[in-house]
C-alpha cells in the first residue's frame, strides 16, 4: 500500500521499503539514529527526496495537506494550538469513544491543555490522529509516557485499526513491545535503514 | 503669521544644558561623558548636513534628485528593519522583504497624499514630498520590523503547535494564522496607541513645529490629522505585506514550516 523508494534527506540515507495494508512495522534503533526523521519525512514535513506513493498514487500528485490526512504522523511530544482540550477535536462524539477506550474521562474536553500530563497528552494526540481515519499511521514512541495498563489500551486500539486495514509504522525503544506489535522491523543506525524481524 | 529665527549664539546658550549633563555624569560617575560627546557632535553634524541637503534639493525642485533622496531614505530604513530582527530571513530576503514592503507602502501613501490632498505645484516638490515621506517611513518602519520580529520569534516558539496542525492536514495559511494574527496586532498597536494618545498625552512634533513657525493651530491640527491617517495607512499596508511575505517565505509549496530559512539565534 505504502511504497517507499530511495527516500533520503539530511541525516537519513536512502531508504526503500513497502508497508502493506493492515501491517505493522516496528522502527527500532538507538536514540538519534533517525527514527523521528524517517517518520517526519514520510509525512513530508521536511524537505526530502525520493519516491513515496500510497495505493499507487505519488505524494506529489496531491496537495500536501491531503497526503498528511492519509499518512498521519503522531510525534512523541505533541503540539497544541488552543488552550482547551476540546478545541482540538472537531467531532466530539467520535472522540469520546476513543477517549474512553484509552481510559480517559469524557470530562477531558474542558481540561486546559497546560495541565495535561505527558501520558494524557500522548493519548489525546493519538485520538486526534485516529479521528482522521488515516490509511497509514506513523507513531513515534506512542507509549513512552504511559503506565502498563494505558500502554496496553493503546496497543489494543491500534490492533483494531490494523484489523481494519490501516498500515502502521511504530517507532519504539522497547524490543519486547516491538515483538508484540509488529511482524517486521526497520532498524536504523546512523541514518542507515535495514530490514529485519523483531 | 511669523516665526522667530534663531541665531548661533542662541544655540550656544542652549548647549549649556548638554554641558550640564556631562558635568552631572562626571560628578555621579555615570561614565556617559564620552558617549554624550559623540552623540551631541553626531547630532550637530548630521542635522547641519541635512540642512544643506534639503536646502539644495528645495532649490533644485528636480524630480530626479528628489526621487534619489527618497530612495536613499527608504534604503536606510530597510537596513534599520533588518538590524532590529533577532532571527533574520536568510539570503536576499533578509534585506529585501522589509525594504520592498516599505518601498511599496511609503511610496503608495506619499503619492496618494501628494496627488489628492496636499497637491503642491509641481506634485513632486521636495519641500512637501520629503518631510511627508520621512514621517510615513519612520512609523511604517516600526510596524514592519515589529511585525516581522513577532512572526519569526512566534513561529520558533510555537513551532510544535503550528506543525501539529500541519500534521493533521491543515494548510500553511490555516496553521500559521494564529501566529500571523499576533504579528499583525503587534505591528499595528503602536499607531493605534499613538492616535489614541495624540492631543492629550503628546503634542505631535509636526504640529507643534507648524505652530512654532507661525501657523494657525487649526490648520496645524488639520495637517496632523492628515499625517496620522497617512501613517495608519502606510503602517497597515507595509506590515500586512511584510507578514504575508514572511509567512510565504517561512513555509513552502508542500505546506511545510521552514524555520531553516531563518538565521540561527
Amino acid at each position: 500500500m505504502l511504497i517507499v523508494r530511495k527516500l533520503h534527506r539530511a541525516g537519513l540515507l536512502p531508504a526503500s521499503f513497502d508497508l502493506d495494508a493492515g501491517e505493522c512495522i516496528a522502527v527500532q534503533g538507538p536514540s538519534g539514529s533517525g527514527k523521528t526523521l524517517l517518520l517526519r519525512t514520510l509525512a513530508d514535513l521536511d524537505p526530502n527526496w525520493g519516491e513515496v506513493s500510497l495505493d499507487g498514487k505519488l505524494r506529489e500528485a496531491m496537495p500536501a495537506p491531503r497526503w498528511r490526512r492519509q499518512v498521519v504522523y503522531v510525534p512523541s511530544e505533541s503540539g497544541w494550538w488552543s488552550e482547551r482540550v476540546g478545541d482540538h477535536f472537531s467531532d466530539w462524539e467520535e472522540t469520546v469513544m476513543l477517549i474512553k477506550a484509552l481510559r480517559l474521562p469524557p470530562a477531558a474536553r474542558d481540561w486546559p491543555v497546560q495541565r495535561l500530563s505527558t501520558g494524557e497528552r500522548q493519548r489525546l494526540a493519538l485520538v486526534r490522529a485516529l479521528i482522521l481515519r488515516p490509511k497509514v499511521l506513523l507513531l513515534d514512541e506512542p507509549t513512552s509516557g504511559l503506565d502498563k495498563e494505558a500502554a496496553r489500551a493503546v496497543e489494543q486500539l491500534i490492533a483494531e485499526r490494523l484489523d481494519k486495514g490501516t498500515g502502521v509504522l511504530w517507532a519504539t525503544h522497547d524490543a519486547v513491545q516491538a515483538k508484540r506489535i509488529a511482524s517486521r522491523c526497520l532498524f536504523l543506525e546512523d541514518g542507515h535503514v535495514r530490514e529485519g524481524s523483531p | 503669521m511669523s516665526y522667530i529665527p534663531l541665531s548661533t549664539s542662541d544655540l550656544a546658550i542652549a548647549s549649556v544644558l548638554v554641558i550640564l549633563n556631562a558635568t552631572l555624569s562626571f560628578v555621579l560617575h555615570l561614565g556617559l561623558e564620552r558617549q554624550l560627546l559623540i552623540a551631541t557632535v553626531r547630532m550637530i553634524v548630521q542635522l547641519a548636513l541635512i540642512a544643506v541637503v534639503l536646502k539644495t534639493l528645495f532649490a533644485l525642485v528636480s524630480p530626479l534628485w528628489t526621487g534619489l533622496a527618497a530612495l536613499a531614505m527608504i534604503l536606510f530604513a530597510g537596513r534599520e528593519i533588518m538590524a532590529r530582527q533577532e532571527r533574520r530571513l536568510l539570503g536576499l530576503w533578509s534585506y529585501g522583504l522589509g525594504t520592498g514592503c516599505m518601498l511599496l507602502a511609503a511610496s503608495l501613501v506619499t503619492l496618494f497624499a501628494l496627488t489628492t490632498q496636499i497637491r503642491p505645484e509641481p506634485w513632486y516638490d521636495p519641500r512637501y514630498a520629503l518631510p511627508l515621506l520621512g514621517m510615513i517611513l519612520g512609523n511604517t518602519m516600526t510596524g514592519i520590523s515589529l511585525g516581522l520580529h513577532t512572526l519569526s520569534t512566534g513561529l520558533v516558539r510555537d513551532r510544535s503547535a503550528v506543525e501539529a496542525q500541519l500534521m493533521l492536514g491543515a494548510t500553511r495559511w490555516e496553521a500559521i494564522l494564529p501566529v500571523a494574527r499576533t504579528a499583525l496586532r503587534s505591528a499595528l498597536m503602536p499607531i493605534v496607541n499613538a492616535m489614541a494618545a495624540t492631543g492629550l498625552v503628546s503634542l505631535p512634533g509636526m504640529m507643534t513645529g507648524q505652530i512654532l513657525a507661525g501657523a494657525d493651530p487649526v490648520q496645524a491640527v488639520k495637517y496632523q490629522m492628515l499625517v496620522m491617517f497617512l501613517i495608519a495607512g502606510g503602517t497597515a499596508i507595509g506590515s500586512v505585506s511584510a507578514v504575508l511575505g514572511g509567512v510565504y517565505r517561512l513555509t513552502d509549496a508542500r505546506h511545510r514550516l521552514r524555520l531553516d530559512r531563518l538565521s540561527s539565534p
